[in-house]
């Protein structure tokens, strides 16, 4: 670490001077300069994968940038690590909390310190903390264990904590992701009251339109890996903003069709599920696909996307509402799958679809192993024509492995997507449910993935695909809705669709 | 491996077989690792207290399996330890681990015992037959209870099986010394000795209780379950990765409530057996500790059926031999029991190096 921080309290500037990261053979980054000023909120905007988290990694010292500087306050640092990084006084809250959930938040702040003595004086700590906090526009519970706090009590300790170690630049990835809407504000007011007494700089990842225009003073937009813009916030309107996020598209041209629309395949009516953390609901009122259509269901993550496969899966369990599959009510069993023709490709493969450290072989025979040729229950196995099957499989699909007899873990990400395509892919499908199927994938994948999900559907399949990547909705899907805090808010055909509507429905903002 | 070996020249034969080596030889390499490791371990704690490790190895071997009788008190408890290993290695293949196979053991006994009391007319087969009938009954309903409840509510299976078996083994106690205690027995509480119809007698040629070829089938059959049927494979897709048994819609909840029921009627046809084959009658000597040696069995031989068999050998020789060699070389009674905690905890250790050791993974991605 060379040099210290500028002496004295307040706020520092910061400044990205033509910042590259390279992973590989993947540039996440590319020439970023971005200059958030002393004293100011600074917001940071961009889609999934635009290179905001990558950016703001490199700035705290957790990768070393392939090329560029970082300047703070005017004088160029060195960020080898994170520690470097609090050291420069750069601090950062991250989306899930890192408080210790059985501690107080007393003792969570102490024990935050670089330097705690072996012994503490709780007497003292609980005095100088009182006289911090006297300075402080906003307090949080400091006597109650941390998981008893609510989300937004965590969040302001979070801030505090920085506050407290000292921290002059404050870094925030989507700190109102798990926060209710009035949490979230009260949390940004907060935020934005502490700018304004000169004690502290903020820079916000966010892809949250509404709070940009709201909290923010200047916002820099990033899209895939490029610095698109930066302006004052009053000068730009919303849909300037979603525009620079989004970048120009071609109006997206319609892909072949093999077939027109068929009746209605697949129906959820009033459906009704918890979140993963409870406190949300995933409500649809009305989500129809046709045979012969894709209906892509765009949105950015965490918005209920998951939570809408794990209901299709049978993971989840509704609260209300029913699933129809050609007019009949469908439970996700194995045998109503099987009658049904319903398939699923959940995201993220080898971590929901497939038994990791099972062999290629008995991956692919996940679907048919206990059924005969003529779909009669089977009791033995027959690791023959399993093993047939399997390779069979690999050379329609091309699933390039060492040995079918391999780990599926031992296949790269490609090969395993094209594993779990070729398992499902096969056979009558009526219904198929895909979830963000080209995630991590090379080109070349990426194509073939989507070749084949057009294919099914030419073949009569109704098909849902669930994508964060909102290139993939518009290329592939006939009919286009937009999900947002676990709600259907959009819906529009390929023909009709405009993206700077899609994207302000996205980032929540009609 | 650098150049690639030319397809079809011996080279190429023998990079295939060292790659099935590898891939396969981690499963038995680490646990054989460990086992020696808590061996020296071992011998360490026993250079620390003033004894001759190699006089206590040499007195195991020779106790164990130094002699066909030796061979012959190795082989009896084997059987038991056999059928309390299953109720271990069986939920843990679908994901579940359950240490709770004395329970299952002592009442399988007791039912057992109850059973041959209560009908002490039945023919052979028949009478054989029942125990074994209740016996499987009493342990499958007592682990089966535990894998419904960790279904259905994310009950802790690990520490409910193990309270579990504190509760059978009182359960036990209370009707062996009450409602159904042989009125003869007067210092030790016991049921009614079984009638000789009852009794399962020793193998032809081999001075071991039929017992071990029960134990022996059960394993056998379990390893046929698992690899060869379509519900072991469901089974095995549980234990692989839940998420995806469940997008597959497999009966997750039926399979492993299933499979917690076979593994305690194992252990319960345990102790049915110890109180056919070896004590005559069920009483508090059911508690044997089989169903912990079990645990330890069961992990040694990473919840493989047929490694089972090797492993309770083993470990069933441990046992045989503790009589003698803590009194031939004045130990305490708990001196093989401490042997085999330390086994344990390199073993577990042991687990923490599956999948980093580089030498063992399959060649391509990581």
């Amino acid at each position: 670490m060379t040099g210290r921080t500028p002496s004295g309290a307040g706020a520092l500037g910061l400044e990205a001077v033509g910042i590259s990261m390279r992973f590989g053979g993947v540039l996440a980054l590319d020439d970023v300069s971005i200059r958030v000023e002393a004293g100011t909120v600074h917001a940071l905007l961009g889609e999934n994968g635009a290179g905001k988290s990558t950016l703001v990694k490199c700035l705290m010292g957790f990768h070393r940038m392939t090329a560029g500087q970082i300047v703070i306050g005017h004088r160029e640092v060195e960020i080898p690590d994170p520690r470097a990084a609090h050291a420069r006084g750069l601090g950062m809250v991250y989306q899930h909390f890192t408080l210790v959930p059985s501690l107080t938040g007393t003792e969570n702040l102490v024990i935050s310190r670089a330097r705690v003595p072996a012994v503490i004086d709780w007497r003292n700590e609980r005095a100088a903390l009182a006289r911090f906090l006297e300075a402080m526009p906003f307090t949080a519970p400091l006597d109650v264990p941390a998981q008893r706090l609510a989300a937004g009590e965590r969040q302001k300790l979070e801030i505090l904590k920085q506050l407290y170690l000292g921290r002059r630049i404050l870094i925030l990835d989507e700190p109102t992701s798990v926060l209710t809407p009035e949490e979230a504000d009260e949390l940004l007011g907060t935020l934005r009251a502490l700018v304004r007494t000169g004690r502290l700089t903020v820079l916000m990842i966010t892809h949250k339109l509404r709070e940009v225009s709201a909290f923010a003073d200047t916002v820099s937009v990033l899209r895939q890996g490029r610095h698109v813009g930066t302006a004052r916030v009053q000068d730009l309107d919303q849909p300037t903003m979603a525009a620079m996020m989004i970048g120009e598209r071609p109006a997206p041209a319609g892909t072949a069709r093999g077939t027109t629309a068929g009746p209605v395949a697949l129906q959820l009516r009033e459906v009704r599920a918890p979140d993963r953390t409870g406190r949300k609901v995933i409500a649809i009122d009305s989500l129809s696909v046709r045979g012969g259509e894709i209906v892509g269901v765009a949105g950015v993550a965490g918005n209920g996307q998951t939570e809408l496969m794990e209901i299709l899966t049978g993971q989840r369990r509704l609260e209300s509402g029913t699933i129809l599959v050609d007019g009949r009510p469908y439970v996700p069993s194995r045998a109503a799958m099987q009658a049904a023709g319903v398939r699923c490709l959940p995201e993220e493969p080898l971590r929901n679809a497939c038994a990791a450290r099972m062999s290629l072989v008995e991956n692919l025979a996940f679907r048919t192993f206990d059924r005969r040729a003529d779909d009669r229950r089977r009791f033995w196995l027959d690791r023959a024509r399993l093993r047939i099957h399997a390779r069979d499989l690999a050379a329609r699909f091309r699933i390039r492995a060492g040995s079918v007899e391999h780990p599926i873990a031992s296949l790269s990400g490609g090969n395993v997507q094209r594993a779990v395509l070729a398992r499902e892919l096969t056979g009558t499908v009526r219904v198929l449910v895909v979830a963000n199927p080209c995630f991590g994938l090379d080109v070349a994948a990426v194509a073939e993935v989507r070749a084949r999900i057009l294919t099914v559907r030419n073949g009569g399949a109704a098909v849902l695909l669930v994508s964060e990547d909102l290139d993939e909705v518009l290329d592939l899907a006939d009919r286009i809705l937009v999900m947002s805090e676990g709600r259907i808010v959009h819906a529009t055909r390929q023909a009709d669709a405009n993206v700077g509507v899609i994207g302000r429905h996205m980032a929540g903002r009609a | 491996m650098t150049a690639a070996a030319v397809p079809g020249t011996p080279d190429a034969a023998f990079d295939r077989s060292l790659a099935a080596a590898r891939r396969h030889g981690e499963a038995v390499i680490v646990p054989l690792g460990a086992l020696v490791a808590g061996l020296l371990a071992f011998a360490l704690f026993l250079g620390i207290v003033g004894r001759s490790p190699a006089e206590f190895y040499g007195l195991v071997y020779q106790a164990a399996y130094g002699s066909t009788f030796a061979w012959e008190n190795t082989l009896a408890r084997t059987a038991p330890l056999l059928l309390a290993a299953l109720c271990t290695a069986l939920p843990a293949r679908l994901g579940m681990i359950m240490i709770g196979g004395e329970g299952a053991i002592v009442l399988g006994g007791v039912a057992a015992g109850i059973f041959a009391m209560l009908y002490p007319a039945l023919p052979g087969v028949l009478g054989i037959g029942g125990m074994v009938a209740v016996a499987a009954l009493a342990g499958g309903t007592w682990i089966g209870t535990i894998g419904f409840l960790r279904h259905l509510r994310g009950v802790n299976e690990t520490i409910a099986s193990l309270l579990m078996a504190y509760v059978a083994i009182a359960l036990m106690n209370h009707l062996v010394e009450g409602p159904f205690r042989d009125a003869a027995s007067l210092n030790k509480p016991s049921t009614a000795p079984l009638s000789d119809g009852f009794r399962i007698g020793t193998i032809p040629g081999l001075d071991v209780h039929w017992g071990l070829a029960i134990g022996i089938a059960a394993c056998v059959l379990c390893w046929v379950l698992l690899e060869r049927t379509t519900w072991g494979f469901a089974a095995r897709i549980v234990g692989g990765n839940v998420r995806a048994a469940q997008v597959q819609g497999l009966p997750v909840g039926r399979l492993m409530v299933g499979f917690s029921v076979l593994g305690g009627a194992c252990a319960g046809i345990a102790g049915m057996i110890e109180v056919a084959a070896v004590h005559g009658a069920a009483n508090a000597s059911l508690a044997a500790g089989y169903g912990y040696t079990g645990i330890l069995i069961a992990f040694l031989a990473r919840h493989h059926m047929l490694a089972i068999l090797p492993v309770a050998t083993l470990l069933a020789g441990f046992e045989a031999a503790s009589g003698l060699v803590q009194r031939r070389m004045d130990l305490p009674d708990a001196t093989v029991l401490v042997l085999q905690g330390m086994v344990f905890v390199a073993l577990l250790a042991g687990e923490a190096l599956h999948g980093r050791l580089a030498w063992f993974r399959a060649p391509g991605r990581q």
